[in-house]
């Protein structure tokens, strides 16, 4: 009841001062709305940058690679082992680069908890010949699916289909820089040459772009058979296994524990990409101090505001505490004014908020490096509006608090006698 | 015997700025239920100020004071709120109605703070207030739109709102034509006999204080026998 009379008061008197307190609402507003915009700008902007690397690397990487011998047979004898050796002839045995038992080990990791997926893959050098000229690339072989669901390769393919790969025989989709250099459009058969020197025509089904030149001008993709049978190796024959995990951050530790088990080298996301989060904090810094300190502005306005009130309300609270208002209920009524203001403001600023965000979701942006994105990336998640509208009533609250205890204080035999 | 509405003992008050000086000195009176007392004196001889100490405003004193013969000593200020809520109501010179509100819920405030009544009952009782006082017709006026007149009868209207105890004015009628002050002083003396309400009010117009049943005089702090 008390409560209820009290915020009345309080509408009351917010209502014979309703442009003050429009324009104080309007600060609240617009700290809350460019808050939401930002942040949600940010982090879209943040999850775009991750797709274009971090999605497209996976967290772990199982390789073979070509290592001298540790083991050199004169250290075996236990007669030598004080000694300083200088027989150690015995050179890397060539395995290649194929993984053993690359099977086994895909069906062990695929049983793993924590794992999302595992894709097989395989690298080889080539030369793209066209005419007398030859242009040195990479062909990777891939299980396309699997490809495809873990690092959403399609996103990058703006000519042709990544799912033809797995249906055209000696098909292979390549980089628009090597496209570029050969003229060649989907279609078109191009000859390769592997680095054992044999050869094959295979069938250009799409182009695909990174937008990073390096990668454009090297990188093509065909199917794990097709490749296998450029190279002549059984079916068995993989290179690389890649795997995703459902919690990025145990890639360094899983890769370790994967290296160990399988006796394959590996390497984690983080080690290989470790600047990468850096970047993405800065940004989010940025975008909330950025917030915050509008929040805080809008907070300095209702803070004026309010003791502007005061000084031109001190006959009405003196009245009230004539008549028997208490100093904690004028303290809440203009604590009530405050908040009011807040609320109001706060509320319309998570609607501007969002608006600014569905604008910005709709303004072009055309990228190199993402074909199939058309506008900016805007990350419409409810937590910022949460964070926003909390933010902006403690604001509020500690901005109403301290006039509000001003208020509370008035004396009113001071007011009345100063008539 | 009649009871005792309000008695002071011995109330001294002092000022510190710019230099000490006694106000009040050793103040004491009581006032019997159902009489209409004036107090009386040259301008800057302490009324004011012994006023806002009985009204429990201004707490910082010596001396004892009691309110329905219950001491005010070491009362909070939350209690003493009620105290003014409850037993006392008050009539400034200079109407203090609020503006933003219209004048019935003026007259209602101090009701809705108590919340004995509901709204509505509070509401009703108003409307019979500003009816006896002859002010029914402006209810739902802000007070900007009243005359000086009209707005001390909206004032008293809220002093009467809780049925106090006590009615307490600081030179109400100071502000006003003599038309009005008779005005004025008419309700107050129909309130006194009909309603057996107890007035203390502040005056320096003789006219005023010699129709009241009882005079107080004071000159320099002190209480004239
Ligand atoms: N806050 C104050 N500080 C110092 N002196 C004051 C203050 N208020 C009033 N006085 C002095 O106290 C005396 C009594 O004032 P007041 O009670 O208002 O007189 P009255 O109402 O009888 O005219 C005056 O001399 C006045 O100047
Ligand atoms: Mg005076």
């Amino acid at each position: 009841m008390n409560i209820r009379l009290l915020f009345n008061i309080a509408l009351t008197l917010l209502r014979a001062r309703i442009r003050q307190s429009v324009v104080a609402a309007a600060g609240v507003t617009f700290g809350i709305a460019m808050f939401i915009a930002l942040v949600s700008f940010m982090t879209g902007l943040n999850k775009m940058l991750d797709n274009l690397i971090l999605n497209r690397t996976p967290h772990i990487r199982l390789y073979n690679e070509i290592k001298p011998s540790h083991n050199q047979p004169v250290e075996l004898s236990s007669k030598n082992h004080n000694h300083q050796n200088f027989i150690h002839s015995i050179k890397p045995k060539d395995e290649g680069k194929e993984i053993y038992n690359s099977q086994k080990i895909i069906r062990a990791i695929k049983e793993d908890e924590r794992v999302i997926d595992v894709a097989p893959k395989i690298t080889t050098p080539v030369f793209f010949n066209t005419g007398t000229i030859e242009i040195a690339g990479i062909i990777n072989g891939i299980n396309v699916p699997v490809e495809e669901k873990l690092f959403s390769l399609s996103d990058n393919v703006t000519e042709g289909k990544i799912a033809d790969l797995a249906i055209i025989s000696n098909s292979i989709i390549i980089g628009k820089g090597i496209a570029d250099k050969m003229m060649v459009n989907p279609g078109d058969v191009i000859q390769v040459t592997t680095a054992q020197g044999e050869q094959a025509k295979l069938k250009v089904t799409g182009i695909i772009q990174f937008g990073i030149a390096e990668i454009d001008d090297t990188q093509s993709y065909a199917s794990l058979e097709t490749v296998q049978k450029l190279q002549g190796k059984p079916a068995s024959y993989i290179t690389d296994i890649q795997v995703k995990l459902k919690d990025l951050k145990m890639a360094p530790a899983t890769a370790k524990e994967y290296a160990r088990l399988f006796e394959v080298d590996a390497t984690d996301i983080q080690t290989a990409n470790s600047q990468f989060e850096t970047g993405s904090n800065v940004r989010s810094t940025i975008s909330y101090s950025v917030g915050v300190t509008l929040l805080i502005v809008a907070g300095f306005g209702i803070y004026n505001i309010l003791n502007m009130l005061i000084y031109e309300k001190m006959d009405s609270i003196a009245i009230l505490k004539a008549t028997g208002f208490s100093g904690k209920d004028v303290k809440l009524i203009f604590i009530f004014l405050s908040m009011i203001i807040g609320i109001a403001g706060g509320i319309l600023g998570l609607i501007l908020g969002y608006g600014l965000s569905l604008i910005i979701s709709h303004i072009p942006f055309e990228t190199q490096a993402l074909p199939t994105i058309k506008t900016y990336p805007v990350n419409f998640n409810m937590i910022y509006y949460v964070i926003g509208i909390t933010f902006a009533l403690i604001t509020t609250y500690i901005a109403g608090l301290f006039p509000a205890r001003k208020a509370s204080k008035v004396d009113p035999v001071i007011i009345i006698r100063g008539k | 015997m009649s009871e005792k509405v309000l008695e002071a003992i011995a109330i001294n008050k002092y000022f510190f700025d710019p230099v000490k000086f006694q106000v009040l000195s050793d103040i004491t009176f009581s006032i019997e239920k159902g009489t209409f007392v004036s107090i009386v004196g040259k301008s800057g001889c302490g009324k004011s100020t012994l006023l806002y100490i009985l009204s429990t405003m201004d707490t910082d004193y010596e001396g004892q004071l009691f309110i329905d013969n219950q001491s005010l000593y070491n009362k909070t200020n939350a209690e003493l709120s009620q105290v003014r809520n409850e037993k006392i109501g008050f009539v400034f010179q200079f109407h203090y109605l609020i503006e933003e509100f219209n004048v019935l819920r003026n007259v209602m405030l101090p009701g809705m703070k108590l919340g004995k009544f509901s709204e509505q009952e509070i509401e009703h009782r108003a409307i019979r207030h500003l009816e006896t006082l002859g002010i029914q017709d402006q209810a739902l006026k802000h007070p900007n739109q009243l005359s000086g007149g009209q707005k001390q009868r909206v004032a008293i209207a809220r002093a009467l709102i809780n049925d106090p105890l006590i009615i307490m004015g600081d030179e109400p009628t100071g502000n006003l034509d003599k038309k009005n002050s008779d005005l004025v002083f008419d309700i107050f003396k129909e309130l006194c006999q009909e309603k057996k309400q107890t007035l203390l009010v502040v005056t320096h117009d003789p006219d005023f204080s010699q129709r009241t049943d009882r005079i107080i005089e004071m000159q320099d702090g002190k209480i004239l026998v």
